[in-house]
């Protein structure tokens, strides 16, 4: 596999340096630990390298359970990995300590998908928001924390008369905003953006995907965008990692991933994305059978029972690496028998 | 919050009866001894006697009458509520303060790498919840032999945590997988601070509930030592003691057995009223 930080120089801002960087990432979790059961594995994520420069965004998607998810809370050690490196902006965190982490905590930062369960419902709008800045001691007294609460709200677009509400007061939407506001209290270098928007209604999700962007543009935020939709990671993303069973399987940049897909996986998870307009002929690729459980991947590549072109004795045996199927062009692909 | 809170308290009638009752009750404890005007353990053998020659009955002098052994049960039943209500709200709060803290740090040490911290408080709870409580109690009253209100509080509270400690630690697990937890801890808060701030007030209704059905359970469980010789010794009175001393006369005098029935009904519907009023104030989607 070629280390990621071996490729050539990052994005267009010419900053060499990623700010994640996370390598051969690893997380596995013991299930059904019985008294007299050996413990089962289950590979959430599977050898894993990505890198994130400061101010881009990356995209993963990725079926339900892919490990997408497990992935994104991996990187900012809310779950302890089982193998692999994670760096962020050169500090190696891989085994840092709670204590040590807590500095770094206030540049790295979480979007949840469930608005409903991932805000306190005894606390005010005010407490949840103002928690970051209080842990961080960011706010010398109440009045500089009150202003900073006040203008977090109004950036998320959100009115003041919130502050002194409780979450279940607010709609999806809104509750998703104040979510938002109180990762954006410690100005964050890096959010991940765990679905933020799949339990929003479709005219919601636009607002929400403004919002982020309009957040980036004006702090250089970098955001690890986490979905199953394919065109909302095109649109926010300049990157994209596409993710089956625990193993990045493609990452191009958006653009040359829209022109062309190489990944058996990749065309059949673009396919299925509803084109608005119904004169257009489109080509449905329909994959056969269920994605297998990650308790027991399939020898060889995971996507081989399933895909199309799998060869006999070379696919169901060998793990393809993620390499650059052009030389310099970035765009690497997992496959023996990738489309041109 | 809190006065909004408190708006929900006052419009709930059966959390405001809960508190008069209380309230009631406390005043009962604070100012009856005064009022009674007897000694609660002096017989006066000189008040009028019933047609045998016992105890006589309610009189101008002794609003409630005698007990068997000549005593002012009025002023018993006073004296009593101090004991009573103390033991009851003090071992209320050490149980409830011990299994709160337990159960909340083993549910939040399960399945990490101090999992063992969450084995070892869960088999000892094992441990005290299969031993028979009586057993467990008299062997500890025994042991200290001298006993004072200061090792029946004790007693009571630490020999009761372990049923509040695996329900907190069950709720525990349920609420630290919740996505605000998740994001405290990505804000950088210490575990016991994200304790404190969220897993604390969102098992705080269960936690209250357990403790307003507890003062009744430790008014009575005192009693139950008290007949067992272990608890605190006579003369002190005690709606417990009182109750089960009382009840020997029930066919003959049924007010020594209805007098502290009463007050101990009363606690039991008291507590349990305020407690669930409290729950439902503290409870902001509660209109």
């Amino acid at each position: 596999m070629t280390a990621p930080g071996a490729s050539p120089a990052g994005p267009a801002d010419g900053r060499a340096q990623p700010l994640l960087q996370v390598e051969r990432l690893t997380k596995h979790f013991a299930v059904e630990r019985g008294l007299f059961r050996k413990a089962r594995l289950l590979r959430a994520v599977d050898d894993v390298s990505l890198h994130v420069y400061p101010g881009e965004t990356l995209g993963l998607v990725g079926e339900s359970g892919c490990g997408k998810t497990t992935l994104g809370r991996t990187v900012l050690r809310l779950l302890d990995p089982t193998h692999g490196r994670i760096v962020f902006d050169g500090h190696d965190i891989t085994d840092a300590t709670e204590r040590a982490l807590r500095p770094l905590r206030r540049r790295m930062q979480i979007v949840f998908q469930d608005p409903y369960s991932s805000l306190n419902p005894r606390m005010t709008v005010r407490d949840i928001v103002a928690e970051g800045i209080r842990v961080h001691g960011l706010a010398k007294d109440r009045a500089e924390l009150d202003a900073r609460v006040e203008s977090l709200l109004e950036r998320v677009g959100l009115r003041r008369d919130a502050l002194q509400r409780y979450p279940h007061e607010f709609s999806g939407g809104q509750r998703q905003r104040i979510g938002i506001a109180r990762a954006l209290a410690v100005s964050p270098e890096l959010i991940v953006c765990d679905e933020p928007l799949s339990a929003l209604d479709v005219s919601i999700q636009a607002q929400i995907v403004n919002l982020l962007l309009e957040l980036q543009e004006q702090d250089r935020i970098a955001f690890l965008f986490i979905s199953h939709d394919l065109e909302v990671v095109e649109y926010m993303s300049r990157r994209i990692a596409v993710m089956y069973l625990g193993r990045i399987v493609e990452t191009a940049a958006a653009r040359e991933l829209w022109e062309r897909r190489h990944h058996p996986y990749t065309r059949a998870l673009l396919s299925a994305v509803p084109v608005p307009d119904p004169a257009r002929k489109r080509l449905r690729i329909l994959l056969e059978g269920d994605p297998p459980s990650p308790l027991e991947p399939p020898n060889g590549c995971a996507f081989h029972p399933r895909c199309p072109r799998s060869e006999p004795g070379r696919c169901d045996r060998d793990t393809p690496p993620l390499e650059e199927l052009a030389p310099g062009s970035r765009h690497r692909v997992a496959c023996f028998h990738p489309f041109e | 919050m809190e006065r909004r809170a408190l708006r929900r308290f006052q419009r709930n009638r059966g959390a405001v009866v809960g508190l008069v009752i209380v309230a009631g009750l406390l005043a009962f404890a604070a100012i009856g001894p005064l009022l009674a005007g007897h000694d609660p353990n002096t017989s006066d053998f000189a008040a009028a006697r019933d047609g045998l020659g016992g105890p006589g009955g309610p009189s101008r002098a002794h609003p409630l009458g005698l007990d068997p052994l000549f005593r002012d049960l009025a002023s018993r039943l006073a004296h009593g509520a101090r004991v009573s209500l103390l033991v009851g709200l003090v071992a209320t709060a050490v149980s409830v303060s011990v299994g709160a803290v337990v159960g909340m740090v083993s549910g939040w040490a399960a399945d990490g790498r101090a999992g063992f911290v969450d084995s070892a408080l869960m088999r000892l709870v094992d441990v005290g919840l299969s031993f028979p409580y009586l057993l467990l109690v008299m062997a500890i009253g025994t042991a200290l032999g001298d006993v004072t209100i200061v090792t029946i509080l004790l007693v009571l509270g630490l020999t009761s945590w372990f049923g509040t400690a695996r329900i907190v630690r069950s709720k525990t697990l349920q609420v630290r997988s919740l996505d605000f937890v998740v994001a405290s801890r990505a804000l950088g808060q210490p575990s016991w601070a994200v304790l404190l701030r969220h897993v604390l007030p969102n098992v705080a209704g269960p936690l209250i509930v357990i403790a307003s059905a507890s003062v009744a359970q430790m008014i009575i469980a005192e009693s139950v030592l008290a007949y067992l010789q272990v608890g605190l010794p006579p003369p002190t009175a005690t709606w417990g003691r009182m109750l089960q001393e009382g009840q020997r006369y029930y066919t003959v005098a049924p007010r020594l057995a209805v007098a502290p029935g009463l007050c101990i009904f009363l606690g039991v519907l008291g507590f349990n009223l305020l407690g669930e009023g409290v729950r439902d104030a503290l409870d902001p989607k509660e209109t």
